[in-house]
């Protein structure tokens, strides 16, 4: 039998090969050094951030466009392409001028013109833009940088709506790209924001490409939220899509990435034992865990029937079965979100308790039928999984006959929208999230929407929910918006029309060697530093 | 040989139109809703009811069958609900990784596999065959994703050798490119590698007791000859049967394993449509794979007259 040996030339050959492929990764360690490679939650399919809510494009909509007002790190709305703005004492004419410098990518100017039809887009498609365009009376440019807006009647919601965080974000866009039909999705992607959009090196399931836009001029003030001073600090961004979370986590603690935009719960530990990796809550105002009610159908079209549901309820056991480390969640009775402006416990004091005496004694008061509640249970989501379960045996001890029906999340997302009864492809209830910063006042929170048939799926019929939602919308101070955000919570808790389960929080991990994230409703990518090593 | 050939391709047709009609009523009966994942989370109902009728999904299930028969048979395979790319081009962009994984794979596996399974053979009954036998029993066992995330721990997050997950292209340089396919390929190459190991030893194991390799042994050839150019050509056969299967089966396997390992081939395409319910997608490429396992069946079968003289078509 012939030995093997290596031979002086093999031995070079192999040394020769090794370089080889060290070399080409030297090389690419060298393309990384300014260039912030970052796993999002998602990939980017879809390209418009005013025809979807989907976050992942929200979150597309920040790289490369800007804003006419943003939400500071304190939650008050700043001027972001506003250099200053006047309103009439009557609160009827408001008058903006846009700042200096700011260019489109393709390196023309921003003007008035662009401005208005990128709000008239945005406001046919949004909810909060539905509602505040309905006080305008006209929008009309001055000049190229002063635009006016005239109400019919005052609202305390224009300039907050102007710098909403999050979907839809009432991001503007060239006047050509606005005229788009807001029904149908723009095929143009310049924007006037701090990074540009790569379209040639997009590919979705792979990656999508953001370069530094060297004509940005970004405001004075430093960073704070989504507003002061966006100053991209990396040439570039990539958006690398790897869908599996431990291999992102991987990937994340070689190297060969550096930021994972929220890595799930149960891979923390692994990452904090870890020096070179860091966690950042960069969403400070987390996300909300909701019940919804079908309210057309038995038995949750009776609002007694709800708010046993209600009683039976407690934010502890949602939050422990799904998120598990108290660091990241928090039992938080205020509908309109712990942390906020409108926060209020009104009404909820003796609520999600699970008391369960209380909720028979509802069920009986309203002579349920034990109809059975079909629940919705989505099983591929890692933050939705274990609601459903925890729902069902709660709802069970306080008396209610439940089918919990197991699907994948986009199935849930296709049944719920579906009005027929529960034996005929309907449901009850389904369980679901939402980023707190979607929900923090009762007219921009699509749950509370109780006007029937236009309501979001599940349909609440309230005159009285509506009304007060009406109100909200003229308040013209916080003081008054808060008195009438306690009433919308006292109703709600009488006549349930969803039921909030919590405050969680996902954190971002990045290397070590990345520094200065922003802490905003959503992941935004100037300001950050990519420095050496680690 | 060439009316054959005609015969077997003329036999997809009727094979690909049951796999249309199939795939395109079992994607309508799949619960789930593309306008709704379209939409997004805090979506009307108008606005989901605009993109279904805008995607023509509101139209009967006949009308939209036919609509899209019409279109494969101009050869336009539709375009994507969510990627305002045509299928064609989504195919195209994410043919290349696959293939090359595909390639890579099965190199690996036939390069490795049949020397085993002759050694076996060769050396049966002994701690050798054992330990290949034993190896393939493993190699069949452990599940794809398993043996990546081990291999993953320990070449690429432990010893750094190999990258944890992702794809470079050819254009980008021959290192780069092999060194993103190693341990992919390795992870999908392990249940290839014993199965064909298994039936390489199997045989070779009948060709063995043939009157003439003992003629061969008996005219002086060494061992390495009798066994590499006597047995294995004369057990050929069965072994690029198992290969031919093996290739199909790929076809599953790089779903797995291009997940695992982040890479955007036709695998992670066909994950990321069903889960968006992106039915031309899923279509078109459903479509595909079956024409290819057709096509690789009937290349099998031809290269059958290459190892064995008496096979005529």
């Amino acid at each position: 039998m012939k030995s093997v040996k290596l031979s002086r030339r093999s031995v070079v050959a192999g040394a020769a090969a090794a370089s080889a492929l060290a070399g080409t990764t030297g090389a690419s360690a060298q393309g990384a050094a300014n260039t912030l490679r970052v796993v999002m939650h998602s990939d980017l399919r879809i390209v418009d951030p005013i025809w979807t809510t989907a976050y992942i494009v929200r979150n597309h909509g920040y790289m490369i466009y800007d804003t006419l007002f943003a939400l500071d790190s304190k939650g008050d709305v700043q001027p972001q392409m506003v250099d200053k703005f006047t309103v009439s004492d009557d609160k009827l004419t408001y008058s903006f001028t846009l700042r200096d410098g700011l260019m489109w990518h393709d390196n023309t100017p921003v003007t008035t013109a662009d401005v208005i039809p990128s709000i008239r887009r945005w406001g046919a498609r949004d909810p909060l833009g539905q509602t505040v365009l309905g006080f305008v009376a006209s929008m009309d440019a001055k000049d190229p940088k002063t635009f006016e807006i005239k109400l019919k009647e005052p609202t305390g919601l224009l300039i907050f709506a102007l710098g909403k965080p999050s979907s839809n974000v009432p991001f503007i866009m060239p006047k050509r790209v606005a005229e788009t039909d807001p029904n149908t999705q723009i095929s143009e992607f310049v924007g006037s924001g701090p990074f540009v959009f790569q379209r040639d090196e997009w590919r979705p399931g792979d990656k999508a490409v953001y370069t530094k836009f060297a004509g940005y001029k970004p405001r004075s003030e430093p960073a704070s939220g989504l507003a002061g001073g966006k100053v991209a600090k990396v040439d570039r961004v990539e958006w690398r899509v790897v869908a599996d979370q431990q291999q992102a986590v991987n990937a994340l603690l070689a190297g060969e990435i550096d930021i994972i935009e929220s890595p799930s719960h149960d891979l923390l530990p692994l990452l904090k034992a870890d020096n070179n990796i860091k966690l950042f809550n960069w969403n400070p105002l987390g996300n909300q865990y909701t019940m919804r009610f079908n309210h057309t159908t038995a038995p949750f079209n009776n609002p007694k029937i709800r708010q046993a549901a209600l009683y039976a309820f407690n934010q502890e056991d949602f939050l422990k079965a799904t998120i598990g480390d108290p660091e990241y969640y928090k039992v938080c009775k205020a509908m309109f979100v712990c942390g906020s402006p409108l926060e209020t416990m009104a009404g909820m004091e003796d609520k999600l308790e699970s008391n369960f005496a209380k909720a028979r004694q509802l069920l009986q008061e309203a002579g349920y039928n034990r109809e059975p509640v079909v629940l919705l249970h989505s099983t591929d989501l890692q933050v939705l999984t274990n609601l459903a379960p925890v729902a069902k045996s709660l709802l069970e001890r306080a008396g209610f006959v439940v089918d919990m029906q197991s699907m994948d999340w986009q199935t849930v997302v296709a049944r719920r929208v579906k009005r027929d009864p529960p034996t005929q492809g309907g449901w009850s209830a389904m369980l679901t999230s939402w980023v707190s910063a979607d929900i923090l006042n009762p007219v921009m929170a699509g749950f509370f929407n109780a006007s029937g048939d236009k309501a979001a799926f599940g349909w609440p019929n309230d005159p009285e929910i509506e009304a007060l939602r009406a109100r909200f919308a003229r308040a013209g101070t916080l003081a008054e918006q808060k008195q009438i955000a306690e009433a919308v919570q006292r109703r709600v808790a009488e006549n349930p029309t969803h039921i909030h389960l919590g405050q969680w929080y996902s954190p971002g991990a990045h290397r070590s060697n990345i520094s200065g994230w922003v802490a905003t409703p959503a992941p935004v990518f100037w300001n950050i530093e990519k420095g050496r090593g680690a | 040989m060439l009316s054959y050939i005609l015969r077997r391709l003329a036999a997809t047709v009727p094979v690909l139109f049951t796999v249309a009609v199939m795939v395109f009523l079992m994607l309508r009966l799949t619960p789930g809703d593309p306008a709704a994942i379209i939409a997004g989370d805090n979506a009307t109902s108008q606005q989901i009811l605009d993109i279904r009728t805008k995607l023509g999904l509101e139209q009967p299930v006949l009308q939209q069958f036919f609509i899209w028969l019409g279109s494969i048979l101009r050869g336009d395979l539709g375009e994507s609900f969510f990627f305002r790319k045509t299928v064609w081009e989504l195919i195209s962009e994410r043919i290349e990784p696959t293939l090359s994984l595909a390639v890579l794979t099965i190199v690996l596996a036939v390069i490795i596999a049949i020397p085993l399974g002759v050694v076996a053979a060769y050396r049966q009954g002994t701690w050798v065959d054992r330990l290949v036998m034993g190896f393939s029993v493993i190699g069949f066992s452990v599940p794809v994703f398993v043996v990546g995330y081990l291999l993953v721990y320990i070449f690429a997050v432990k010893l750094g050798w190999f990258p944890v997950q992702g794809y470079q292209r050819i254009s980008g340089g021959l290192g780069p490119w092999f060194r993103s396919l190693v341990l992919p390929a390795f992870t999908l190459s392990v249940i290839y590698v014993a199965l064909i190991a298994r039936m390489t030893r199997t045989s070779v194991l009948e060709v063995l007791s043939e009157d003439y390799i003992r003629t061969a042994r008996a005219k002086g050839q060494t061992e390495v000859k009798v066994l590499f150019q006597h047995a294995l050509k004369n057990a050929a056969v069965p072994i690029v049967t198992v290969v031919g299967i093996g290739i199909a089966l790929l076809i599953g396997g790089v779903v797995v394993t291009e997940s695992v390992y982040s890479i955007p081939g036709l695998g992670r395409l066909t994950v990321d449509a069903v889960l968006a319910r992106d039915f031309p997608v899923i279509q078109a490429i459903i479509l595909s794979f079956s024409f290819v396992y057709v096509l690789i069946n009937l290349l099998v079968d031809l290269s059958y007259t290459i190892f064995d003289p008496r096979i005529r078509y």
